[in-house]
């Protein structure tokens, strides 16, 4: 239990180093959204005298100095407001929580998709060393890493849309994008994520197999096995009483760097997909320069994969004894 | 080293004598391994790397991808921003030296195109004529270009007289695809390797000093590293990318680009560094030296940095294919360089459009080129990490 609150206790400076991130984001493009908009307001026209400037930047707190701003915002996400977003006029919570969900959605799915594919994959790689099919599931993981996710999505997409002849962006059927939550919808959504989770797990996934590979030939290969093996274990029961949960330590040690990954992938995937995940609107509101809506899209990714981490962490420490707690 | 020392010795120490006839058969063997014994750190390494074909074949293509890119002026047959609004989306020609009766040539020829226009659909589509045939010519003289900025030439490596030539087609301003992929290496792998100094610069100074002196300056060095692993990188570099003004030259995007790369480049290379300063720390031969006599400065750069610069070769090996990865995608979502610049990334962008993807799918050739490199680098710094501890079986 104290282990638990350590861990938790050590989250809090972690996250004020990533609000400051990402509030230096925030500031950090010359020239604000309110210049251009005035610029903007102004060649269409309007009289935009000095009055209406002085009350566009006290409205958006603008004319306080940076360390105000920021002092605002950090603790205006405490009470879950991330400021107001430029360019939809609304506050930002009410944009993002939506998206930030279905990203959260679609990395799990992946995760649990990389587990299930890494698994059986590494497991047969190990008891078949050198063998065709380890060769094969070699070279497959290596050009997995190779490919950035945006290239496979465009290929799947191109296959999909000459070959098949229909589009695969997007997470829901036309008919499903503004009706509310329903057992229909949600099925309609299984049958269009994996093309995303395919996407987006196929580096993690080989870097498992990879991994896992690795570790279970160091177990195999340790004398215990030897012994039980003099002993007439079964071949079976030989490699999953022991050196298979071994070696799935590692599985449960990399959520914590696999969450920044799986999201950052989902990110980039999501724009060239069209998904209606945190990835489109993060690069919309970069290109326009909407810097709150930026700021607080990474500040709650960031937080997503340190309770991804958090959680791993305590897992490891309930999984394996070794790790001590102190 | 070792086989020498434990020698066995007789009651008074002299050695004994091994029997002659074992010397003479294993004479060949001998000498092969008094080699190995002599043979310096760098030398055994080489011989451990030679026996990776993987990494070998990938060193080759480097190579080649490298030279390509450097001299990408020669290689190129056309200017890169050279347009012909007649010749936009041409398919990739064929090189041929068998023509259409059957006569062979010594020289290769390509074919050229009809334009058409489908009456349906409107769509403009490419027919072969075989009326029209295009003999390359090697070594030929055509569009200027000044090498690296400083030469004025005009030579290029094949081209043709009359006609035109685009062996991995035309894109839809009917530039060469070939040149822009071409000088689209330039920028995309150099990307890679700028960035990647930086990381090791960075990288090699603060996991040094972390691994070195230790202590809480080490436990905050580590804390920070992996608070800024946590940040998904693709959202935080398209966060920083979008704040390099839009007006700056692109060169100063370039570094700009490498330098948001490296931010995060650097962490890995750090623990690596760190990892390794240590684990030697605690070594023999540092102990050793710190009692001859020599002060920390030499015995870092003398004893301890050569013992772990193969490791950082295969690190930052390792570590270039995030990089061009990185620089891709960036310019992909358009936050990274821009044309008129041309880099992979760039080119990609042209292919956004699945309808134009589904037409003219050669427009996805320069991803080929990104996954051929990663490949390559991959499978290099494989080989040279199992070749970094050639002691290790």
């Amino acid at each position: 239990m104290t282990y638990v609150a350590r861990q938790a206790l050590l989250m809090i400076p972690t996250l004020i180093i990533i609000s400051i991130i990402s509030f230096i984001i925030i500031q950090l493009p010359p020239g604000d959204f309110l210049s251009t908009y005035i610029a903007q307001l102004e060649a269409s026209g309007a009289d935009v005298d000095d009055a209406t400037v002085i009350a566009l930047n006290r409205r958006y707190g603008l004319d306080r100095p940076v360390y105000v701003q920021y002092w605002r915002w950090a603790t205006g996400m405490l009470r879950g407001d991330f400021g107001q977003s430029f360019e939809w006029n609304r506050p930002v919570s009410t944009l993002i929580w939506g998206r930030l969900a279905l990203t959260f959605v679609v990395s799990l799915f992946t995760l649990v998709f990389t587990w299930i594919v890494a698994i059986p994959i590494g497991i047969y790689s190990a008891t078949h060393q050198y063998s065709f099919g380890d060769y094969f599931f070699t070279f497959l993981a290596f050009i997995g890493v190779a490919i950035p996710n945006f290239l496979l999505a465009l290929v799947l997409m191109w296959v999909s849309f000459s070959y098949f002849g229909q589009s695969v962006g997007g997470l829901f059927a036309a008919e499903y994008i503004d009706a509310p939550w329903s057992w229909a919808k949600f099925t309609d959504m299984l049958t269009r994520i994996w093309i995303p989770v395919v996407v987006i797990g196929t580096a993690g996934t080989a870097g498992l197999m990879r991994t896992l590979r690795a570790n279970l030939l160091d177990e195999l290969s340790k004398p215990y096995v030897e012994t039980a093996r003099a002993k007439g274990v079964s071949e079976r029961r030989l490699l999953y009483k022991y050196p298979v949960r071994v070696a799935l330590i590692p599985f449960i040690s990399t959520v914590g760097w696999m969450l920044p990954v799986l999201i950052s992938g989902e990110t980039i995937t999501a724009v060239v997909l069209n998904l209606p995940t945190t990835g489109p609107l993060l690069l919309r509101a970069l290109q326009s320069q909407d810097m709150y809506l930026a700021g607080s899209f990474i500040m709650l990714l960031s937080v997503l994969t340190v309770i991804g981490t958090l959680i791993s962490d305590i897992l490891l420490a309930w999984l394996d004894p070794t790790i001590r707690y102190e | 080293m070792a086989e020498y020392e434990n020698k066995p010795t007789g009651p008074q120490g002299e050695p004994i004598p091994e029997p002659s006839a074992a010397e003479g058969l294993d004479e060949g063997v001998a000498a092969d391994e008094e080699q190995v014994l002599v043979a310096s750190q760098w030398r055994l390494i080489w011989w451990k790397f030679r026996r990776h074909r993987l990494a070998m074949i990938s060193a080759g293509i480097l190579i080649i991808i490298y030279t390509l890119a450097i001299f990408c002026e020669f290689f190129a047959p056309y200017d890169p921003t050279q347009r012909d609004i007649m010749l936009t989306h041409v398919p990739p020609q064929r090189i041929r030296f068998v023509d259409s009766e059957g006569r062979f040539h010594w020289r290769p020829f390509v074919y050229g195109y009809d334009r058409q226009r489908d009456l349906d659909t409107m769509r403009i589509y490419y027919e072969v004529n075989e009326e029209k045939k295009f003999p390359l010519q090697f070594f030929v003289r055509r569009d200027p270009y000044k090498l690296w900025g400083m030469w004025e030439s005009d030579l290029h490596l094949f081209g043709v007289k009359d006609g035109y030539v685009f062996l991995l087609g035309s894109d839809r301003l009917g530039r060469d695809m070939l040149s822009r992929v071409l000088y689209g290496a330039r920028i995309s792998t150099s990307i890679g390797l700028v960035g990647v100094f930086l990381s090791l610069l960075l990288g090699v100074v603060i996991g040094g000093f972390a691994g070195y002196i230790g202590g809480i300056f080490d436990s905050i060095t580590m804390r920070i590293i992996e608070i800024v692993r946590s940040i998904p990188t693709i959202p935080l570099w398209m966060g920083l990318s979008a704040a390099l003004p839009p007006h700056w030259p692109q060169i100063r995007v370039y570094f700009g680009i490498t330098v948001i790369l490296s931010l995060i480049g650097w962490t890995q290379l750090a623990r690596v560094v760190r990892s390794r300063f240590l684990s030697l720390r605690e070594e023999d031969f540092v102990t050793a030296a710190r009692l001859a006599g020599a002060n920390e400065w030499r015995i870092i750069m003398r004893h301890m940095v050569p013992s772990f610069s193969s490791y950082i070769i295969a690190a930052i090996t390792l570590a270039i294919p995030s990089m061009i990865i990185g620089e891709t995608s960036l310019s992909f979502l358009g936050l990274g360089l821009q044309s008129p610049a041309i880099s992979w990334g760039v080119l990609l962008q042209e292919a956004q459009n699945i309808r134009t993807v589904a037409l003219s799918p050669w427009l996805l050739l320069p991803g080929l080129m990104v996954i051929i490199t990663v490949l390559a680098f991959n499978f290099l710094g494989d080989g040279l990490r199992d070749a970094a501890d050639p002691y290790s079986r």
